[in-house]
């Protein structure tokens, strides 16, 4: 059996809006892999706790909130400290395009705004998946 | 070097310094390990040899019941009520995989958020990929690991429930069979299999009410097995009512195994179950080593399809010729 990939979606921060974040939960299903749905308002810690715990590949933060540019940077450096810096992190949501470059020099490897095709998603997270 | 691993279960580290640092307490360790055993690695036999003799203080609870009827919601409050005695609690919770794409939505967590980073808690989800019965194959060899990691008592979630997913009372010490108000009458709780398979009876979701006709319901069909009759007990999960009673019960009930009898007994049992398990692995995977390579195989199925051989003599054929270990022709 091939091995399967498992990720983590996780929505940080205070918004409730965690339509985008199923839509993608159910997308990754769809293509075969295992995916860990936290629910909502999951500090950095609980998503990072989750994230080691469930061994996971790869990471899919959603934040429709404004405060990706603190959330999201912080998962990644929660990460780093617990040793687990391997895991790729992704974001999407309502994401200014001014903020994408300083997400990804922060160690975000991808954000996907509003109307990304939902195959794109996948095909990045396959591609997490296999350590590329 | 790696091969089909990804960087993040992509380990370098031998197993032997992976349980090193699992009976150390590291908890990055036991979730690679765990997925060491449920992606069947060719190391995951050594890492489960070598963690074996580390295992068996841990209490084994297992939760089983229909889809939507509070099984994590009654574990997480449990999980804070074992933490407040100083506890350490792990879980493994279940859900299904989609037969169709082979992916799952594990979404037990999402009850258990607040207890999630709480260094004394380890949980962790499992899709059962493809195995029936309620559970993964690799539920329990996870929980081998969690005993190791030093937890006090493992819960197991089974994915919801139907009526005949009773596997979970082969392997836990102590089976919770959690039902809900409004469910059904009288005669859905004298059917056999899930109902007959608990140690305790939970009925959650009391506040709804109109809990009095199950639990009378559920009580007339219960019978003392092994000197211990199971109890019924009332809660209502979201509103943490009753949680305290069961994990009560949950005590007397590890009590009594132990001072019985009863729980050497099922350790023999289980264990039986567990060897002649792994003995059924190995033989259906040389048959299906069999099956991918063999002309034989192609040929039998031809047979059949035309009537010259039936499929249980085809079968006995294939098979005589896995057990002496030699090649199709």
């Amino acid at each position: 059996m091939p091995r399967k990939i498992r990720v983590l979606i996780a929505k940080p921060g205070l918004d409730g809006h965690d339509r985008g974040a199923k839509v993608v939960a159910r997308a990754l299903r769809d293509a075969g892999m295992e995916v860990i749905y936290t629910g909502l308002r999951q500090s950095p810690e609980d998503i990072v706790e989750a994230a080691i715990q469930e061994d996971v590949d790869a990471i899919g933060l959603s934040c429709l909130s404004g405060a990706h540019m603190t959330l999201f940077p912080d998962v990644v450096k929660l990460l780093r400290k617990r040793r687990a810096g391997d895991i790729v992190v992704a974001g999407g949501g309502i994401i200014p395009e001014e903020d994408v470059p300083r997400l990804k020099r922060a160690g975000i490897k991808e954000v996907f705004g509003p109307g990304t095709p939902l195959r794109d998603i996948v095909a990045f997270f396959e591609k997490a998946g296999k350590g590329a | 070097m790696p091969s089909r691993k990804a960087p993040s279960r992509r380990s370098r580290d031998s197993v032997r310094q992976l349980v090193d640092d699992l009976l150390a307490g590291d908890k990055r360790a036991a979730a690679k390990l765990i997925s060491l055993i449920e992606d069947d690695e060719p190391e995951a036999m050594e890492a489960l040899a070598r963690i074996h003799p580390h295992t068996g203080r841990a209490h084994i609870v297992g939760f089983t019941g229909p889809p939507g009827v509070g099984k994590s919601s009654l574990i997480n409050r449990l999980v804070r009520t074992y933490r407040t005695q100083g506890k350490k609690v792990g879980v493994v919770a279940v859900d299904p995989t989609s037969p169709y794409t082979g992916g799952a939505v594990l979404g037990d967590r999402i009850r258990m958020a607040d207890t999630g980073v709480d260094a004394g808690v380890f949980i962790r989800s499992m899709a059962t990929r493809g195995h029936a019965g309620g559970l993964a194959l690799a539920t329990f060899d996870a929980v081998r690991v969690l005993d190791a990691l030093g937890m006090d008592v493992v819960f197991v979630e089974t994915v919801g429930a139907g009526q005949s997913e009773v596997e979970i009372a082969t392997r836990a010490h102590t089976t919770v069979v959690v039902e809900m108000p409004m469910t059904g009458d009288a005669v859905q709780t004298m059917k056999a299999g899930i109902l007959e398979i608990g140690d305790v009876y939970v009925v959650n979701k009391v506040d709804l009410g109109n809990e009095d006709v199950l639990i009378a319901n559920l009580k007339f069909q219960l019978e003392p097995r092994d000197g211990w009759t199971p109890p019924v007990v009332r809660t209502a999960a979201t509103e943490g009512r009753g949680i305290d009673d069961l994990a009560e019960v949950l005590e007397t009930h590890r009590a009594f195994l132990d001072s019985s009898g009863v729980l050497q007994r099922r350790e023999v049992a289980r264990a039986r179950l567990e060897i002649l398990e792994n003995v059924q692995r190995q033989l259906s995977q040389q048959v299906r080593g069999l099956s991918r390579l063999g002309t034989t195989f192609e040929r039998l199925a031809r047979e059949v399809v035309e009537r010259r051989i039936d499929p249980h003599t085809a079968a006995q054929r294939l098979f005589a010729r896995t057990t002496s270990r030699r090649r199709p022709a």
